[in-house]
């Protein structure tokens, strides 16, 4: 399925669908899926953060499920459906969760936003009646380093239509 | 961080990716979930010349009930063995161990075959599979064998299994119901556990391992054989240290460690009800 092209190195061709759209390209095996969103397909509302899987601003949608793209390789996305966060909105009208966490100010520099609402948005549909509690540890695997998680755990509540009881304080 | 360039292979079979193994040796890494490994590439602490990927594998991925156990597929993703109903019911400590492993984002990419395999002393699944009195189904070209836990972990980042071999499937004898106890210490949540322990009865006998305590993942057994001869837990969470080789790092040094595994041993041993 890899072929050889002298002056480039090794090259596998693969096929994703990226927000409903279909893609086919060339790619080097060891390209990561972020690098593939961001600089073949062209979408660079994903971001990368730590590089090493642990901020999750990389967090995209493989089949549905939220999964950090800096540690996937863009030939195991090859045949899957991706969701990332230029995917969400309905034309002009927002998703739920990104007008939640407009509603709630719950970003400050805006830079884990991306991730930060697609494993929102993972989370509910694994959990569609969180606790605070299970909001805060399904979003473990995202950092914000503007500590701005009270206002992110009341979008996601808020989103899940839950009333909102968060206390005070960060 | 880009990984050194490798060739990629994508196995559509067991036996394809073990004929594919036979070809290229040691040179070759199988790609499962690629959450321990791919972080490895990309700090380019490991550079295989080729990758074979097994992650499609879907036929090696289930939970079965096979009687005296559990039976689960080696690329079984943490998610699924964490909301199993036969895990949550039969396995309860790997149920628990699975829900803490990484973060959701990793959970719905890392397998527990890929995990075992890894052979990471400081992940969480090794000692539990250590702590259940757990094995392995390996497969290889000339055939099948079961590796108990305890002769699975060779060395530091090191399974027992030939360069040829992988895992195809977990065996976790069903729970009797005279408790558990999976205690870590760590500073974030999706951290890798600082000290860690699992602990079970297994036939009567408790069974303890520790994580990130010693190069390889590692029974305690001054702890069990403690146990085993009337102490007390306090007494007998006491010896958690004893054998034990911890490094030491950022996060912690060996005299925290070795305090942190004492800690934990008797909490897991109180919240067990063990001693």
């Amino acid at each position: 399925m890899a072929w050889k092209d002298d002056s480039q190195g090794l090259f596998v061709e693969i096929s994703v669908e990226v927000n409903g759209v279909s893609h086919t390209h060339d790619v080097e095996p060891r390209t990561l899926l972020v690098h593939y969103i961001r600089e073949v397909v062209g979408l660079t509302g994903t971001n990368i953060g730590c590089d090493t899987s642990s901020c999750g601003a990389c967090t995209i949608h493989v089949n549905g499920e939220a999964v950090k793209s800096c540690t996937m390789l863009a030939v195991q996305a090859d045949g899957q459906s991706l969701k990332t966060i230029e995917g969400l909105a309905d034309g002009d009208e927002m998703h739920p969760m990104q007008k939640a966490f407009m509603e709630c100010h719950a970003l400050q520099c805006g830079y884990c936003t991306p991730g930060m609402v697609m494993a929102s948005v993972s989370l509910l549909e694994e959990v569609p009646d969180p606790t605070e509690a299970q909001v805060r540890e399904g979003l473990e695997g995202n950092l914000c380093r503007c500590t701005g998680y009270h206002n992110i755990v009341k979008a996601v509540l808020s989103a899940a239509e839950i009333p909102v009881s968060v206390g005070g304080g960060q | 961080m880009i990984p050194v360039a490798f060739d990629y292979e994508r196995a559509g079979s067991a036996a394809e990716a073990l004929a594919m193994l036979a070809e290229h040796g040691d040179e070759a890494k199988l790609l499962a979930g690629g959450h321990s490994l791919l972080p490895m590439m990309k700090l380019r602490l490991a550079y295989p010349s080729v990758l074979i990927d097994i992650g499609r594998l879907d036929d090696l991925s289930y939970v079965r009930d096979a009687g005296d156990h559990l039976a689960i597929g080696a690329l079984t993703k943490h998610r699924q063995i964490e909301t199993s109903d036969l895990v949550q019911e039969h396995a309860p400590l790997l149920a628990h161990t699975t829900s803490q492993v990484g973060d959701p984002q990793v959970r719905h990419r890392g397998t527990i075959g890929g995990s075992l395999a890894h052979a990471d002393s400081a992940a969480d699944h090794p000692a539990t599979l250590l702590s259940m009195g757990g094995s392995v189904v390996v497969s290889g070209t000339s055939g099948e064998r079961v590796v108990p836990a305890t002769e699975l972990f060779a060395g530091f980042l090191e399974s027992s299994l030939e360069p040829t071999e992988m895992i195809t499937e977990v065996r976790i004898p069903k729970y009797t119901g005279s408790g558990w106890s999976f205690q870590k210490l760590n500073r974030r949540a999706q951290d890798w556990a600082i000290v860690g322990v699992s602990a079970q009865r297994v036939n009567g006998s408790a069974q303890v391992a520790l994580v990130n305590m010693h190069p390889t993942p590692i029974r305690a057994t001054a702890v069990e054989e403690a146990l085993e001869s009337g102490a007390s837990a306090s007494d007998a969470a006491d010896l958690a240290h004893v054998g034990m080789e911890p490094s030491s790092d950022l996060n912690a040094s060996v005299e925290f460690r070795q305090h942190l595994a004492r800690v934990l041993v008797k909490r897991a041993l109180d919240e067990a009800g063990l001693g």
